[in-house]
C-alpha cells in the first residue's frame, strides 16, 4: 500500500516538474519568436535593392542604408584585426604557458570582470584614449580599437576554454614523442581547438557588430552619405543608425526603422549561424 | 609472449627430463653390468654419478616451478608442468636404485659369486627398455604408447619371483651363502621397484593427455607372492 | 651491462601524492625490467623521470643522478627533446593523436625535422611490423587512428614510439585497458623487442610482472624494496614485503 502511494506521489511530482519546465522554456522561446516575427513583418516591406545598396536621402527618411552596412562591416573587420590575434595570443599564454598561480588567477578575474563592464563605459574610455589622447579622432580606427577592447574578454575566455577542452593526454603524448611545447600547440592543440575558437571569436565579433554605445563617441557619424575613405575616417554604422532614425529624427517612416533593424538582425544572426555550423561540423568530426 | 615463452620453457624442461632419463637408464644398465663383471671401479663411478642425477632433478624442478610461477600455465600446460615435477622425482628414485646396486657391488668386493647372473641382467634390460619407451611416450604426451608399457612390468615381476625363489633355495641348502644371496635379492628388488616407477611415469603421461588419473594396475602385491 | 643507472634518486611532488626515496637501481640493456608494486608506490614517477616527463609536473624536490649510457639525464643543460626521442613512452590509456594512422607514426619524425618521405615510409613499415600491427593496417594507413580498436590503438602507440628508433622504451601499464588477446600480442611484441631495446615495464598485475620480467623491482611507498632476476623474485623473494605482495596478501 505504502509503496504504491509513494510511487504515485512520485509520478505526480515528476509530471508537475516536467510541465513547469516546459512552461519556462515556452516563456523564453515565445518572446524571442515574437520579436523576430514582429521585426520581419514590419521590416520586410522596406527591403529592396535600393534600400540595401542606396545612400540615405531626405534627411534619412528615404533612400538606403548602404553606408551604415559598409561601416558596420569595416568596424567588424577592424575589430577582428586587433582583437583576434591579441585574444588568441593571450588565451594561448593563459592556457598553455602560464603557471597556475595568484598572478594568473588575478588576470582571469580581471578578464571576467571586463566582460561585465557596461558597453557605454568602453565608449567613454575609447573616447578618452583613442579619440582624444591618441588623437585618432572619431574614426574607424578608434572605433575598432574600442570594440576590440570590449570584445577581448569574450574572445580570450572562449578561446581558452576551447584550448582547455583539448585532452591533456594529447599534449603529454606529443611532448613524450620529442615535440617542443610550441610544436605541440601548433600541430595538435590549435587544430583541435580551432572550431571552438572560431565559434567564440564570431560570437565576440557579433557582439561588436551589434553594439551602439562604444561607437557612439568614437566613430559613428550621425549622417555621412558616403563611404569612408580611410581607417581615420568616421563612418555610419547599423546600430547607431538605427538609434538615430528611431529617436533623433522626427517623422521617420516606421518601415525604414524596422527595415534597418531587420538588416542588422540578419547580419548578426548569419554570423551566429556560421558559428553554430562550424561548431556542429567540428563536433561530428571530432575523434575524442 | 606468454604462449611463446611458455612453449619454449616446456620444451626445455621436456628435453632436460629426457636427458635425465637417459642418464638414469644408463645408470641402471651399467650398475648391473658392473655387478656382473665385479668391476668395483665402475660401480664407484655409478655411485658418484647419482649426485649428478640429483642435481639435474633439482634443476628440472626449479625450472618447472619458475614456469608455474611466472607463466600462469593452465589446463594441459599445467598438467605437463606438474607431471614434469613428478617424473623428475621418479627418475631420481630410479637413479637411487642404480646407486643401491652399485653400492652392493662395492660391498660384495671380491667374494666369489654364488651363481652366474642371468635373470638379473635380463630384469635390468627390461626395466631400462621400459624406461626408455615410457619417457619417449611422456615427452610426446602419447597415452596410447604409455598405457601399453606397464603390462610389461609383469615380466619383470615374474623374473623377480624366479630370482627370489632361486636365491631362497641357495640360502636354505647352504646358509653360508645367505650374505651374498641377500645382496643379490636386494639387487633384484631394486630393479623390480625401478620398473614399478616406470609405471608411475606412464600414469603421468596418461594424465597429461587425458587429464584422467587412473592408476594402472601395477603388480606390487604379486611380486611378493 | 646496465643501460640505465639510477643513483640515490629522491623525489617529492608538491602535492605529496607519490615520492621516490633514495632509489638506486641498475636497469640492464636488452632485457625487460619490470617495476611493480601497489598504487602510489612511485612506479609511474620513476618512469616519468627516465624521459623527463616529470618536467611537466610540479616536482618540489629532486636529488640524485640518473645515468643513461653514463650521461646524467637530470642535468639541466641536457637537451630534453633529444632525450625523449631516445627514451620513448607508452601510456596506460592508448592515446592516439587525432590524425591518420600514418600521421600518428610520422609525428615524432616530423617534429624532429625529418622530411625524407621514403625514410618515413620505411619507419612506418618497420615500426608497425615490430608492434605486430602491419598486417592489420597496411591497407588503411590514411584512416583516422581513432577508428582502430583499443588493442590496435595501443599497438599503434607502441609503433609510434618505435618509429623514432629509441634506445629505451618505457611502458606504463600498457595493457590495463586491453582484452587478453590484445594483451598477449603486446606482451609477445615486447619479448621480441627486448632483443633490440632496453624495456622498462610497469605491469598492470603481478601475473603480468611475472610473465614479462627478466628483472623485477618491487616498489612500495616510494621505496625500492627488492630488485632481482624475475625468476628469483617471483619464486623466492628475499624481503617479506615482496613475498606478501606477490602472494597477494596485500595491495
Amino acid at each position: 500500500m505504502t509503496v504504491t502511494s509513494t510511487s504515485q506521489t512520485r509520478h505526480t511530482t515528476q509530471r508537475l516538474g516536467f510541465s513547469l519546465l516546459t512552461l519556462m522554456t515556452l516563456l523564453t522561446v515565445v518572446p524571442i519568436a515574437v520579436v523576430v516575427i514582429y521585426i520581419l513583418f514590419l521590416g520586410a516591406p522596406a527591403i529592396s535593392w535600393e534600400f540595401v545598396t542606396g545612400f540615405p536621402r531626405e534627411g534619412m527618411r528615404a533612400g538606403g542604408i548602404w553606408p551604415a552596412i559598409v561601416g558596420t562591416l569595416y568596424l567588424t573587420l577592424g575589430t577582428a584585426t586587433f582583437a583576434v590575434p591579441l585574444g588568441i595570443g593571450a588565451a594561448i599564454y593563459l592556457s598553455e604557458y602560464a603557471a597556475e598561480n595568484r598572478w594568473t588567477r588575478l588576470i582571469r578575474i580581471a578578464i571576467i570582470n571586463l566582460a561585465g563592464i557596461p558597453s557605454v563605459v568602453y565608449g567613454l574610455f575609447g573616447l578618452g584614449l583613442f579619440v582624444l589622447f591618441m588623437n585618432f579622432g572619431t574614426s574607424i580606427l578608434a572605433g575598432s580599437l574600442t570594440l576590440s577592447i570590449m570584445t577581448l574578454p569574450v574572445i580570450i575566455s572562449t578561446t581558452e576554454e576551447a584550448l582547455r577542452a583539448v585532452p591533456q593526454a594529447f599534449r603529454t603524448v606529443s611532448i613524450s614523442l620529442g615535440a617542443t611545447q610550441w610544436q605541440t600547440i601548433r600541430r595538435i592543440v590549435l587544430p583541435q581547438a580551432l572550431p571552438g575558437m572560431l565559434t567564440g571569436i564570431i560570437l565576440g565579433l557579433e557582439r561588436a557588430a551589434g553594439e551602439t554605445a562604444p561607437i557612439l563617441f568614437t566613430v559613428a557619424a550621425f549622417f555621412l552619405p558616403r563611404l569612408p575613405n580611410s581607417p581615420l575616417d568616421a563612418t555610419m554604422a547599423l546600430p547607431y543608425h538605427l538609434f538615430v532614425i528611431s529617436t533623433q529624427v522626427p517623422g521617420m517612416p516606421i518601415k525604414i526603422q524596422y527595415g534597418t533593424a531587420l538588416v542588422l538582425m540578419v547580419f548578426v544572426l548569419s554570423m551566429n549561424f556560421i558559428a553554430t555550423t562550424i561548431r556542429s561540423r567540428a563536433r561530428a568530426r571530432r575523434q575524442w | 609472449m606468454t604462449r611463446e615463452t611458455l612453449d619454449h620453457k616446456l620444451q626445455e624442461l621436456l628435453d632436460d627430463t629426457l636427458a635425465l632419463g637417459t642418464i638414469v637408464e644408463h645408470a641402471i644398465l651399467h650398475s648391473v653390468e658392473a655387478l656382473k663383471a665385479r668391476d668395483i671401479e665402475m660401480a664407484r663411478k655409478i655411485y658418484q654419478k647419482d649426485k649428478d642425477i640429483n642435481h639435474k632433478r633439482f634443476e628440472i624442478e626449479n625450472g618447472a616451478i619458475i614456469a608455474i610461477a611466472t607463466q600462469q600455465p593452465m589446463a594441459m600446460d599445467l598438467r605437463i608442468l606438474a607431471s614434469v615435477l613428478d617424473v623428475a622425482g621418479e627418475l631420481e628414485r630410479i637413479g637411487d636404485y642404480a646407486k643401491g646396486i652399485a653400492l652392493i657391488t662395492i660391498r660384495m668386493g671380491d667374494e666369489p659369486p654364488i651363481k652366474p647372473l642371468i635373470d638379473i641382467p635380463k630384469m635390468a634390460e627390461l626395466t631400462a627398455d621400459m624406461l626408455h619407451r615410457a619417457l619417449s611416450a611422456f615427452v610426446e604426451y602419447d597415452a596410447q604408447k604409455a598405457v601399453a608399457i606397464p603390462e610389461e612390468d609383469d615380466q619383470v615381476d615374474g623374473l623377480y619371483n624366479q630370482v627370489y625363489r632361486e636365491l631362497l633355495t641357495y640360502m636354505i641348502s647352504d646358509p653360508s651363502t645367505i650374505d651374498r644371496a641377500t645382496y643379490l635379492l636386494w639387487v633384484a628388488h631394486n630393479l623390480e621397484r625401478a620398473a614399478d616407477r616406470v609405471t608411475n611415469i606412464c600414469e603421468r603421461t596418461i594424465y597429461i593427455a587425458t587429464g584422467k588419473r587412473d592408476e594402472i594396475d601395477s603388480s606390487d602385491d604379486e611380486a611378493l607372492t | 651491462m646496465n643501460k640505465i643507472s639510477i643513483e640515490n634518486l629522491t623525489l617529492h611532488y608538491s602535492d605529496d601524492k607519490e615520492s621516490l626515496q633514495n632509489i638506486s637501481l641498475g636497469i640492464p640493456a636488452n632485457a625487460i625490467t619490470v617495476i611493480f608494486g601497489p598504487a602510489g608506490g612511485g612506479k609511474s614517477t620513476l618512469l616519468r623521470v627516465l624521459n623527463r616527463l616529470n618536467d611537466l609536473t610540479d616536482v618540489s624536490f629532486m636529488k640524485g643522478r640518473v645515468l643513461i649510457d653514463n650521461e646524467d639525464i637530470l642535468d639541466p643543460r641536457l637537451d630534453v627533446i633529444t632525450l625523449r626521442r631516445r627514451v620513448g613512452m607508452v601510456f596506460a590509456r592508448p592515446v592516439v593523436l587525432p590524425m591518420s594512422i600514418r600521421q600518428n607514426l610520422t609525428y615524432g619524425l616530423e617534429v624532429a625535422g625529418e622530411k625524407d618521405k621514403s625514410k618515413m615510409d620505411a619507419a612506418i613499415e618497420r615500426s608497425l611490423i615490430q608492434a605486430a600491427l602491419w598486417d592489420e593496417v597496411r591497407d588503411r594507413l590514411n584512416d583516422p587512428a581513432a577508428a582502430l580498436s583499443g588493442g590496435q590503438q595501443q599497438r599503434l602507440c607502441l609503433a609510434r614510439v618505435l618509429a623514432l628508433e629509441p634506445e629505451v622504451i618505457l611502458l606504463d601499464e600498457p595493457t590495463s585497458g586491453l582484452d587478453p588477446i590484445s594483451t598477449g600480442k603486446v606482451e609477445e611484441s615486447l619479448q621480441e623487442l627486448k632483443k633490440t631495446y632496453t624495456i622498462v615495464l610497469v605491469p598492470h598485475s603481478v601475473q603480468q610482472a611475472a610473465r614479462a620480467a627478466d628483472y623485477a623491482a618491487f616498489f612500495l611507498q616510494g621505496e625500492l624494496v627488492e630488485f632481482a632476476q624475475g625468476d628469483k623474485l617471483f619464486t623466492n623473494p628475499t624481503d617479506k614485503r615482496t613475498q606478501d605482495y606477490v602472494e597477494g596478501r596485500f595491495g
